[in-house]
């Protein structure tokens, strides 16, 4: 029976080491951890902050779905995904990605899958709000993003 | 009636960002759909002007613009997301 994922879409802060214990605690058969977070830039001092958008209820569900992907794919012991929404300034967290498993390519592989998946199908936008006060754009998907994705399905 | 939701320059362009309506029995598919929504005025013109790179869900689950609308309660209309 492999484990739930851990799946939150929430607009505060979240604190890793907290995260990383809830994975660790109270077991002995964990042999690597990836931790993955994505944080704010603030593209060279032009960005004020960006704005999270997400879609209620379908964000966690695609979530929970990669997430167990990555669970059944790669053999993860545990899985956590964390994902911000709102108005979000440079240097802060945006999204937070945990995989543990018995080794460490199955961790490595898991958090990058998660990525992955998450950029290209988990329901969020970002716009930007900018250092002189003007509102940006809604930032544009890359093709890039969705060569990383495509990645997984030729393996 | 089925009841669409707008995220993101799909939801500021439609100045909208939910509502249920009623749909003609012509409109089967998504892509009739977004066809559909187009004539609706010009917010909805300026938001679905490129219908290709518009992502449909139903029932908050992804599909593509040939599926069935049929028996949709709730149909979201978004941009390609940028997560993560």
């Amino acid at each position: 029976m492999a484990v739930p994922p851990t799946i939150r879409v929430q607009p505060e802060n979240f604190d890793l080491s907290a995260e990383i214990d809830r994975l660790t605690a109270e077991r002995a058969d964990v042999g690597a951890m990836v931790t993955f977070t994505g944080l704010c830039r603030d593209e060279g001092g032009s960005l004020n902050a960006l704005e999270l958008e997400h879609y209620p209820g379908m964000a966690e569900a695609e979530m929970r779905r990669i997430g167990q992907l990555a669970i059944k794919r790669f053999s993860l012991l545990g899985l956590t995904a964390i994902h911000r929404y709102g108005r979000i300034a440079p240097g802060e967290n945006i999204v937070l990605v945990i995989a543990t498993a018995s080794h460490r390519q199955a961790a490595f592989d898991g958090a990058n899958f998660v990525m992955d998946f998450l950029k290209t199908a988990a329901p969020f936008w970002k716009k930007e709000h900018l250092a002189d006060g003007s509102q940006g754009d809604w930032v544009s998907a890359k093709d890039a993003d969705d060569a990383a994705r495509d990645k997984w399905l030729e393996r | 009636m089925v009841k669409l939701v707008y995220f993101a320059w799909v939801r500021e362009r439609i100045d909208k960002a939910e509502e249920e309506i009623d749909l003609p029995d012509s409109v089967k598919t998504g892509r009739d759909l977004l066809n559909h929504l187009k004539t609706l005025g010009e917010g909805y013109e300026a938001a679905l002007e490129y219908p290709e790179v518009i992502r449909l869900a139903i029932n908050q689950e992804h599909v593509e613009h040939d599926e069935p609308i049929a028996g949709a309660r709730e149909i979201g209309i978004f941009p390609p997301m940028t997560g993560g």
